[in-house]
This record gives structure tokens, C-alpha cells and sequence, in this order.
């Protein structure tokens, strides 16, 4: 099947502003990805056709992109899964664009870095593991799923509006430690978040939930930590 | 611009950042380069779990972990390594549980284990319950944990750095020279960077990428192997490339042993469990080598699925739950990639690329060595899939990539910590970037016609074909012909992209040129070991050979092509049996 794929270009050494081309590309719908469909455009058609992947399975999360209006993984979505024989294929909004579809992560980093996103606890290290029930340990299981393609972020209305906004890729992350039995560092990571920055710039839109590709109940982890604010301030 | 840090780490999956994070806690200016984000290295594609005789659910000691590295590796392990990384994986686990790595739990509140293939209770009597795991996302865990702590230490990266080049001091590195730095691109605007160091260590992960089906992601392209090959450091044992038995058929995307580990089992055409007949203790569970030929040989009599070149792995009746909570990833993938549900239909699976035993050759202290009498390179260090020290000799079992790169990595960590107080910051020359440059602007400049992307596609085609799981002498001569066919077309490559903003057709190029050296000297180490030995099954030479063969072979850049010397193996407490299971 020939498929009709519109890919929003923009070389910064040659461009003003961004533009849609066109390209015809053969294609078998039910096993073909779209990375396959920007590979074969990169290697038979224009090799400057610029984008981000490695793994190429779903868990590395370089390839993150706008496709037909939705935030998603280039190498998880097959060709017959979008039912279309246009496909549209942008960089993720909300962050500046480098290159074509790669989009600038620094600032998705930062903020991620900001909420302290790693195991706090100061008491003396035992000998063998850190006791943990198999339900202490389910309470923060989803998001550990996380592997930062920022397809939730760059999703979020709240985001676009207000860019020093942490997003929920971070808050996710925090969440991660914060519901952890071993950590000790939650109340700073919820003044963290407290922020006016933080977790009250969410308007429970859901973007992020619909557009994870781990499946991340997103948006109920935001809601989660907003509460374990509250109930501390109580 | 010129940089510098008293030890520089190319490669951010779990063997440079738990280096990464050693050094920071020990006070060391330290840096990690990676050509992509931390978060985005190969690790992180790790599934089933990394073994370590913590004996949570049963009896379990790291001799056993150290003889069933060893049998599993066909006795080409050096067996002073292999005891380190069974003793040493106790302790880097629990230290990765202090870290924060959420493992499964047993009810007590014990880090949880599985069965894998290979992993045996008191020296092959049956298995036994070693991998310690997180779901089917261990590497995933790995990844983010390490990272988490590399940025509570405050390591410093340099994300989307290309290193093209290895700086040494006083020679090169393969004849005397110390290493002293590298060169990095950085991709976002194409400058040119000379970091100096005292210590540099190697930590780039594999080369999957020379073979058509692989699981390796597309960033693994062998660049520190290359490069320090490209400087006089030879690659080790590189002959010895593991299949995967279970990859997604056509794509070679990983579905994890852990799916056997849990019970799961393999059938053939005829829908019988025909890994009985080829391994009756072990069965399912046999290490990746035998399973791989396993499968050729029963898709070779016709009994593939519907007499095609796939069998099926079956974990239906392990049940919902048990697949949905301890094999979730691979559960997705099967049924994204595949539109297969594996609860219900067994999964069609064939071998598929995964793992480089070989490479760049180390001491147990992680130090770069450069010939057959372990002569040390000063300031260089290697780790994780990048190494060859050798633990994983003629195959690596299941998690034992783990935990490599966990136990060395840590080891480099604690080593450079040690070694570079006592030395000066190495003297580099104002343009020891030129010869780098050079190359660079060359490839961008050039108006040859060949395209590279055609170049891989051809290479990893005759390298799948011909120096797959089986191998014969015909096979060898043709792929070492079209290899270096390829390599004359490849100086004729040109590029599309000319500009300077983030140019990765630039870089593939280049990249592809490192998997041309990896391919050669994988094919001459091959050509000359005429025997059949762990991953290495040669049809016209099917027996072991200790006589001849229980050696490293170590293959050294020369004009013309790459010269093979051997190095002895190291054996201290298990002889060479024959490796039945």
C-alpha cells in the first residue's frame, strides 16, 4: 500500500519557518511502523531527514512525535493502527524545534532533575535489601514505567500555556518516590511541588493520560500527589 | 573547545553510569559523554532480571553462579573473572536495592527470583531460582536507578556528544601510549571538542547492528570497540556472537527468557516441546546457544510452524495473571508488533542478534590490555558489552550481561578512583582534533555516489546470512569478500546532509564505518577457528578442540586486514567437561 506522508520539515541553516512535505512511500500496513515508514523516506528518498530513535520497541523514548494530531511513538504504532492512508508527522509541541522532528529535551530534563527524582533515605544501610511488601511495592509500580519521551508533557494544555510549568512527566517521577516505603524524602518533594509551578497548574485534562505510550494512569498520579499535599498541610 | 576532567566516561547505559556515580562519590571530576540521552542507552532494553546467589527463595551459592558462567561460556571464561562477577553480583544487587531499584518482592519482603536458562542449583542437577527482577523492565530499572543517582551526585553530562576520535600521549594506544582524552561532536551544532583526562574509560555497549535481525537498538554501532581498534587495541574472542532464541520474527525485537524462566516452553510444527530431545535436564532452560541451533535444526527438518523458519513460544498455560504481572512488556510487544495475544496463541519466535561476547579485552580491574601477555594500556579502562575480560567466553547465559556490567562497572568506578590521583593531566596537541576534522569535513565534502544506508543494509544482510548461528568455511570466504568489497565502497560514500545542525546522516555514516571493522574482524576471528565452541557452531567442524582452541583470539589492526594472535585462558577451579545439559 502507498501511503501519502506529511512530514513538517525545518533545517534552521536554510529555512525560515517550518513547512509540510510530501512524500509517496510503499508500505506493508500490518507490519510496517511509522519509524519504518521515516527510515525508508531518510535512506531512499533524503537522507537530512531529521529525527530521533534508537531502540525502536518502546522503551528508549527517542521517538516521541505529533502523529495525525496525537503524541506518540513512532516505533510503536503500526500503519494500519491509524486507519489512514495520510499520515502527518510533526515535531512534539510546546518544545523548540533543532531540527525537523527533534525538538530541544533540556528543558524536559530540568524539570525533571528538579523534583528529585531519585531514592532518599539516610538511615544506616542493613546488610541485605531493604524490607518492602509486594503491596508497598504495587502502590508505585505504574510509574515507574516512566521512560521520559516527554509525549505526556508536550500533550498538556496547561504546559503550552504556561511553559515554567514542571509538566507530568515530572510529577509522574515524583510520585514514583514519594509513594515509595523506603523513601524519606517526600515532604520536600511535595513542597517541591507545592509550587506554583507545581501540581495546581494541572486542570485534570487527561492529554497526558491518553497520550503515554506505557500506559501510565497519569493523571491519577497527579491527583494522588495533590492530595498527599493537602492531607500533609492538614 | 577545549575541555577537561580528571576521568571521562564515552557511554551512559548502567556500566558508565554506576562508574559515573563511584567516581563522584569519591570526590573525582568526572564526566559521562553520550551520544544520545542517558536515558535512551541499551540497557534500559533489558527484560528478565540479573542473577546473584542470594538464595531468597532457595538454597543458592556463587560457586554455582561462577561454574555455570563458566560451562555456559564453553569453558573460554577465564575463571578468575567469573568468581568475581558470581561473588561480586550479591553485593552490587543489594547495593542496587539500597539505591532504590524497585524489585519484585517475595512475601516476606525479599527481593523475588526466577529461573533462567543455563542458571543451575549445585553444578547442573536442575534450575534453580537466581534472577533478581523487575517485572520484564530489569534494564529499564537498572537504567533509571543509576541515572537517579548519577544525578543526586551531581555528575556532570555531556548528552548528544558524538566521540569521534581517542587521544593518547607519548604513542599510540596499542604501542605504549597513555590515553589523554577524546574528541567529541557535539550533534546539536556540529563543533569539534578536545576533552582532556587522566582516565578514560570505554563503556559503548555492543554492535548488533552489523546483522539484519537484531534486538539491539539502532544506536549500537560499536564505536569505542572501533575506535580504540583504530588506535592498536585489538578485539577480543569477536568470533563469538550470541542468537537469541526468542526474537519477533522478521524484526528481532527481545521476548525475554524470563517467559521460559516463568514456565513458558517452546513447540515446533508438529507442536511438540522439542527442546526435550536437544537438552533432557535443562530443556526450555538450556543457555541461548543450543536453543538457537535447536530451532535451525528443527526448522532445517521441516518442522518450523507450518514448515516456514519460526517455531512457537508457548506461556498460555502459565495464565493470565502470572503473564500480565511478571511479563507485562513483552506481552505488549508481542501483541503490538506481532497482533498476537499471548494469553491465548502461542507466539511465533526466531533467533534473533543480541550480544558481542567479544571486545575490547580487559584485566579484572577493568584496565584496557593490548596484546597476549595482558600488557596494560595507561589511562584506558572498558565495561559492560563494550569488554571482554572475558566472563562470558563462548556465550553468555541469560541476566549475566547485568550483571557484567554492574559488577565491572562499579570495579572501573573504584579503579579509576584509585589510579588517578597519581598522575598529571596528559599534554594534547593545540590541533589534535585536526585528524578528526579532517575526516569529518571530508565525509561531508565528499561527491562519491555510494549512499550509505544501502552499504549497511548489504552488510547486514551477508552478515546474517553467513555468520549467523551456523557457519561453515564457504560461508566465512564469501562473507569476508563481500565485507571488504563493501569496504572499498564505502570510501566512496557521500552524504545528503552537508550542514552543521544536528546531521545524523553524517553520523550513521560514520557509525557504519565502525561496524565495518567490527564485521571484518568478526569474520577472520571466525575463518580461523576451525572448531565448534559455545555461539561459534562451525558445520565443517563440529567437535570442541581444547587442543588447539581453548584460547582468546585477539585481533589486531594491520594494513591488508587484521592479524590474529591468542592469549591463554585462565582456569583455576573447573576443568573442561563436555557441556551437556
Amino acid at each position: 500500500m502507498q501511503v501519502d506522508l506529511r512530514i513538517l520539515r525545518y533545517d534552521p541553516e536554510r529555512d525560515q519557518k517550518p513547512h509540510w512535505e510530501s512524500y509517496a512511500v510503499e508500505c506493508d500496513p500490518k507490519m510496517d511502523r511509522v519509524l519504518d515508514l521515516l527510515h525508508r523516506v531518510k535512506y531512499e528518498l533524503d537522507g537530512s531527514l531529521t529525527f530521533r530513535r534508537s531502540c525502536a520497541h518502546g522503551v528508549c523514548g527517542s521517538d516521541a512525535m505529533l502523529i495525525n494530531g496525537r503524541n506518540r511513538l513512532a516505533c510503536k504504532l503500526r500503519v494500519e493502527q491509524l486507519g489512514k492512508r495520510r499520515i502527518t508527522v510533526a515535531p512534539l509541541p510546546g518544545l523548540p524545534v533543532i531540527k525537523d522532528l527533534v525538538v530541544d529535551m533540556d528543558d524536559f530534563f530540568d524539570k525533571y532533575k528538579s523534583v528529585q527524582p531519585y531514592l532518599v533515605n539516610d538511615s544506616p544501610v542493613p546488610d541485605t535489601e531493604r524490607p518492602q511488601s509486594p503491596t508497598e511495592r504495587a502502590i508505585y509500580d505504574d510509574t515507574t514505567k516512566c521512560i521520559l519521551c516527554a509525549a505526556c508533557t508536550s500533550s498538556c494544555p496547561s504546559f503550552w500555556a504556561q511553559p515554567a510549568y514542571v509538566g507530568p512527566a515530572a510529577i509522574v517521577n515524583a510520585h514514583r518516590f514519594i509513594f515509595d516505603s523506603r523513601d524519606e524524602g517526600g515532604d520536600e518533594r511535595l513542597e517541591i511541588l507545592a509550587d506554583a509551578d507545581g501540581v495546581w497548574r494541572c486542570r485534570t485534562i487527561f492529554n497526558c493520560t491518553d497520550a503515554c505510550p506505557r500506559g501510565i494512569r497519569i493523571t491519577q498520579a497527579i491527583l494522588e500527589v495533590s492530595s498527599a499535599i493537602v492531607g500533609r498541610r492538614i | 573547545m577545549r575541555l577537561e576532567h580528571d576521568a571521562l566516561i564515552v557511554g551512559a547505559g548502567g556500566a558508565g553510569l554506576w562508574a559515573a556515580v563511584e567516581l563522584a562519590k569519591a570526590g573525582v571530576d568526572a564526566a559521562v559523554l553520550t551520544k544520545m540521552y542517558p536515558t535512551r542507552s541499551h540497557t534500559g532494553a533489558a527484560q528478565g532480571g540479573v542473577c546473584a546467589a542470594l538464595g531468597n527463595l532457595e538454597e543458592d551459592h556463587w560457586e554455582w553462579h561462577m561454574y555455570d558462567t563458566i560451562k555456559g561460556g564453553d569453558y573460554l571464561v577465564d575463571q578468575d573473572a567469573a568468581e568475581i562477577l558470581a561473588r561480586e553480583a550479591i553485593e552490587t544487587v543489594i547495593e542496587l536495592e539500597h539505591m532504590g531499584l524497585p524489585f519484585n518482592r517475595t512475601s516476606e519482603g525479599k527481593i523475588d527470583q526466577r529461573r533462567f536458562g543455563g542458571h543451575t542449583r549445585n553444578f547442573g542437577e536442575g534450575p534453580v531460582r537466581r534472577s533478581c527482577f523487575a517485572a520484564d523492565r530489569t534494564g529499564h530499572m537498572i537504567l533509571q536507578t543509576l541515572y537517579q543517582q548519577a544525578i543526586k551526585h551531581g555528575v556532570r553530562f555531556y548528552d548528544e556528544y558524538h566521540v569521534v576520535d581517542l587521544l593518547s600521549e607519548g604513542g599510540e594506544l596499542g604501542s605504549g601510549g597513555r590515553a589523554a582524552g577524546v574528541v567529541a561532536y557535539r550533534i546539536a551544532d556540529g563543533g569539534l571538542h578536545t576533552i582532556r583526562a587522566k582516565a578514560v574509560m570505554l563503556a559503548t555497549g555492543g554492535f548488533g547492528r552489523m546483522f539484519r535481525i537484531t534486538s539491539n537498538a539502532w544506536s549500537l554501532t560499536g564505536d569505542g570497540v572501533a575506535l580504540a581498534y583504530r588506535h592498536g587495541v585489538p578485539m577480543q574472542d569477536m568470533e563469538f556472537y550470541q542468537f537469541h532464541p526468542t526474537g519477533i520474527v522478521g524484526i528481532g525485537i527481545l521476548l525475554s527468557e524470563a517467559a521460559r524462566g516463568e514456565g513458558g516452553i517452546l513447540l515446533n510444527g508438529e507442536g511438540e516441546r522439542f527442546m526435550e530431545r536437544y537438552a533432557p535436564t535443562m530443556k526450555d532452560l538450556a543457555p541461548r546457544d543450543m536453543v538457537s541451533r535447536s530451532i535451525y535444526q528443527e526448522i532445517r527438518a521441516g518442522r518450523g510452524i507450518d514448515g516456514k523458519d519460526y517455531v512457537y513460544l508457548d506461556v498460555r498455560h502459565l495464565g493470565r495473571k502470572v503473564i500480565e504481572e511478571k511479563l507485562p512488556d513483552i506481552t505488549d510487544f508481542a501483541r503490538v508488533y506481532q497482533g498476537v495475544e499471548p494469553i491465548t496463541e502461542p507466539v511465533p519466535i526466531q533467533p534473533t542478534a543480541h550480544y558481542a561476547m567479544g571486545g575490547i579485552p580487559t584485566d579484572v580491574l577493568t584496565r584496557v590490555t593490548r596484546d597476549a601477555a595482558g600488557t596494560i594500556v595507561p589511562g584506558l579502562y572498558a565495561a559492560g558489552e563494550t569488554a571482554c575480560v572475558s566472563v562470558h567466553g563462548a556465550n553468555r547465559l541469560g541476566t549475566n550481561s547485568l550483571v557484567d556490567l554492574l559488577v565491572f562497572g562499579r570495579r572501573a568506578g573504584r579503579q579509576i578512583a584509585l589510579d588517578v590521583p597519581g598522575v598529571g593531566m596528559p599534554d594534547v596537541a593545540p590541533n589534535a582534533d585536526a585528524s578528526a576534522a579532517a575526516e569529518i569535513e571530508a565525509l561531508r565534502g565528499s561527491a562519491g555516489r555510494e549512499s550509505a544506508p544501502r552499504i549497511r543494509r548489504e552488510l547486514a544482510d551477508v552478515m546474517m546470512d553467513n555468520v549467523g548461528v551456523y557457519r561453515d568455511e564457504g560461508l566465512l570466504t564469501a562473507a569476508l569478500n563481500e565485507v571488504r568489497e563493501l569496504r572499498g565502497r564505502y570510501a566512496k560514500v557521500g552524504v545528503d546532509d552537508k550542514g552543521t545542525v544536528f546531521n545524523t546522516d553524517l553520523l550513521e555514516a560514520r557509525e557504519l564505518g565502525y561496524l565495518l571493522d567490527c564485521a571484518e574482524t568478526t569474520v577472520v576471528a571466525a575463518l580461523a577457528r576451525k572448531e565448534s565452541r559455545g555461539a561459534h557452531a562451525r558445520e565443517d567442524f563440529p567437535e570442541r578442540d581444547d587442543a588447539h582452541f581453548l584460547t582468546h583470539s585477539l585481533a589486531t589492526r594491520a594494513e591488508g586486514g587484521p592479524t590474529l594472535t591468542y592469549k591463554p585462558v585462565t582456569i583455576t577451579k573447573f576443568q573442561p567437561k563436555p557441556r551437556t545439559y
